[in-house]
């Protein structure tokens, strides 16, 4: 099938080099094989399904990075790989590559359905209700290809949430799929409809409590059939599902789904325990060794004692897991000097290295562009710091502000108003000691270079807009936005400053904070009981 | 008042023969009455057997009692028309055409979904409009039957696009089974 596709798309780019496709007719053919014409080249997103790959995959892209780009990758917010600098004619040579390795580009882009995301500690994670990826390659097996849903209105993405913690940004998705037990133990769907960031940010309804499980699918197609009927087709701002369920009222909308449903719902897309036993058995568990808890965290304590850095990196960068002896390690992606989310070939292949040797030859992407380790012993945690020590992969920042969530920006995308890389480098800079950004507590500081939000500035605690204004970059400070159950949009601080003046701001917004905060009270927290007004009138004063 | 012979020579009706059916490129004997076309522009009968019609959804509408019978007289549907109205009288309707007015309108796709699957539509399902090559496949799986190419796309590529995957992820309105549903 993969082959097919590579062989489609390689008559299309032919057809196109050789003008006998019109570079409109190209374009949406080009976007759902993840192909973007970018400000200085064309960019190629690859799919990496809920954020899960292998260590044959990662080695194949750091060998498509070396030969066809730069020498380096980025790992975006929707847990996919972004290409920047792929050459258009390449292209069809680099997913014949990919294909090698099961990979795609297909559907990473364009009006269709994308890329089903959820929490990056899936399967291991201790707060989890159940694994939701056999849920998630459900819904990609039934969305990849659709023949009915691959020229909507518009983009369409779908999260699944199956934690307390919410980690998918459920909210924020066109379908939001919220997995919960229900009194007896079995498993059902909340289905909320209508979030997304963007322009127009807006946390999504509840449309569907309770649905059992065996009919996930046929609601679904129900929920996009309408969608793909009466979304608004003649203003591309307005043609999320998010406006049509404001349009139509909640209500309105899930009473349409509710009559397409009733006739589709019993029909061959519906779920049987077979076929779900047979996805479960993809996720099954690796087979862990019985490790003595107690033990292992003694021998840690020691280790402790030993470097002061393994420590931090342990309290901050490190995981609880669901079995005893194990632990959840994140590398971090975001030194300082650093486009956030950056990897390099030789990197790629350092961490597939440390994944076969220490985590089963299993990597996961996250939301806020950093890689999981999932499955690492307790009694290699010593061993595997170091190593990414040596790779510049082990910064302690995890949830701190110099843990940005940052969009490529005006430095590679063509609809950007203005940079965003350098933005983020410069607050990195500005608060550099550890300390204090420990004591300051988690806060997530999330940077766009446009309004159409890729680094997600509406749902940071502390969001960053850059904006145009006359051919100069300005930047737009908000504030208070959450992702999690507690999801919201930040409200935006004032005017804009210039890019020389944002640390600065920054910097007074969290003397507000400090000032304002209860002991061990978090920013957001902080932020929710005084509100706005003391920041602005701080910042603007 | 133009007779049908007059309008036949008009550009707006021509003939575009770049029809695909049953896996083949047909004659298309088919003429689409253009949208804004009322009772007075078109002359028709049931049973005239001098050419067979498509008439706009609004027009057709208008005669449905005396033409959901018809053997010669067809049906189109503009992307920003529901099937709806033919609900409970489609079934005799020889051809139903879908207009998509720019392929990545996508609205089509749901009404013959919405034809085949709901009102078990059983005539001819053609796609009309921007027709091209690269979404025959998506056609196909929804239930279209015929596909009218765009007059300036070739037709015999297009034709190869019918079978450009072996193997289908999902349910739709051919015959295939979910992929989850096999082994």
């Amino acid at each position: 099938m993969l082959n097919e596709r590579v062989a489609q798309f390689r008559g299309q780019t032919e057809r196109f080099l050789a003008g006998e496709l019109g570079e409109s007719e190209f374009l949406p053919l080009r976007l759902q094989n993840g192909l973007y014409i970018q400000r200085l080249a064309p960019m190629l997103r690859v799919a990496v399904p809920y954020g899960l790959y292998n260590t044959a995959q990662l080695r194949k892209l750091a060998h498509i990075a070396r030969h066809y780009d730069k020498g380096y990758i980025h790992v975006s917010t929707r847990q996919n790989f972004q290409l920047n600098w792929p050459r258009l004619e390449d292209v069809p040579d680099i997913l014949e590559e990919l294909a090698t390795v099961d990979m795609h580009a297909i559907q990473t882009s364009g009006n269709c359905i994308r890329n089903t995301t959820t929490d990056q500690y899936a399967g291991v994670a201790i707060d989890e209700i159940e694994d939701p990826r056999p849920w998630c390659e459900l819904i990609r097996q039934w969305s990849t290809f659709h023949p009915e849903f691959a020229l909507l209105p518009r983009k369409f993405k779908v999260a699944v949430c199956a934690t307390e913690e919410d980690r998918a940004a459920f909210k924020f998705h066109d379908i939001g799929v919220e997995l919960i037990h229900n009194d007896e133990g079995h498993t059902r769907f909340h289905i909320h409809v209508g979030g997304g960031l963007g322009r127009t940010p807006v946390i999504s309804q509840l449309i569907k409590r309770d649905l059992h499980w065996q009919h996930l699918i046929t609601y679904l197609e129900a929920v996009l059939r309408v969608y793909n009927q009466l979304g608004r087709r003649d203003n591309k701002y307005k043609a999320r599902i998010k406006i049509l369920v404001k349009a139509m009222g909640a209500e309105a909308f899930a009473a349409r789904v509710d009559q397409e449903w009733q006739k589709i719902k019993d029909d061959d897309n519906t779920l049987s325990e077979d076929a779900v036993n047979r996805v479960q058995a993809f996720f099954a568990p690796p087979n862990y060794e019985v490790l003595d808890d107690s033990s292992c965290n003694r021998e840690l304590a020691s280790q402790r004692l030993e470097s002061n850095d393994f420590g931090r990196w342990l309290d901050k960068n490190v995981q609880p897991h669901q079995k005893d002896g194990y632990a959840i390690v994140n590398l971090a992606l975001k030194p300082t000097g650093i486009a956030p989310g950056d990897i390099t070939d030789l990197q790629m292949e350092a961490v597939a290295d440390l994944a076969d040797e220490y985590s089963g030859g299993l990597l996961r992407n996250t939301h806020q562009q950093n890689i999981v380790l999932a499955d690492v012993k307790k009694t290699d945690l010593f061993a595997l710091w170091q190593r990414c020590d040596e790779l510049k992969l082990a910064t302690p920042n995890l949830g701190y502000l110099s843990d940005p969530i940052c969009c490529p920006g005006g430095d590679y995308c063509a609809l950007a108003n203005a940079k965003s890389i350098p933005i983020a480098e410069a607050i990195q800079r500005q608060f550099d000691d550890l300390d204090y950004l420990y004591d300051l507590g988690p806060i997530d500081l999330n940077i766009s270079g446009c309004m159409n939000a890729c680094g997600h500035h509406h749902v940071g605690h502390i969001g960053i807009l850059g904006v145009d204004k006359k051919g100069r970059e300005f930047y737009q400070i908000s504030l208070g936005g959450n992702m999690g159950r507690e999801a919201a949009i930040a409200k935006i601080l004032g005017p804009s400053f210039g890019p020389e003046e944002v640390p600065t701001v920054i910097e007074k917004v969290l003397d507000v904070f400090v000032k304002h905060r209860h002991p061990e009270e978090q920013f957001i927290d902080t932020y929710r009981r005084v509100g706005i007004a003391p920041f602005k009138e701080y910042v603007y004063a | 008042m133009p007779d049908l012979s007059e309008l036949s020579q008009s550009s707006e009706l021509s003939k575009p023969s770049n029809l695909i059916k049953d896996n083949q490129i047909v004659d298309n004997d088919w003429q689409i009455i253009a949208k804004d076309a009322d009772s007075s522009d078109v002359k028709f009968s049931i049973d005239d057997a001098s050419g067979q019609l498509l008439l706009p959804l609004a027009l057709w509408l208008e005669h449905a009692e005396q033409l959901k019978n018809s053997k010669t007289i067809g049906v189109w549907l503009d992307s920003d028309e529901s099937p709806e109205p033919l609900e409970t009288l489609c079934e005799s309707i020889p051809v139903i055409a879908v207009n998509f007015p720019v392929f990545a309108d996508g609205r089509g796709y749901s009404y013959a979904r919405t034809l085949r699957d709901y009102y078990n539509y059983s005539g001819d399902l053609r796609a009309i409009g921007d027709v091209l090559h690269d979404q025959m496949y998506f056609y196909k799986r929804c239930g279209f039957s015929s596909y009218l190419i765009r007059e300036d796309a070739n037709a015999e590529k297009a034709l190869a696009g019918l079978n450009d995957f072996s193997a289908d992820y999902q349910a739709g309105s051919d015959e295939s089974k979910p992929i989850f549903h096999k082994r």
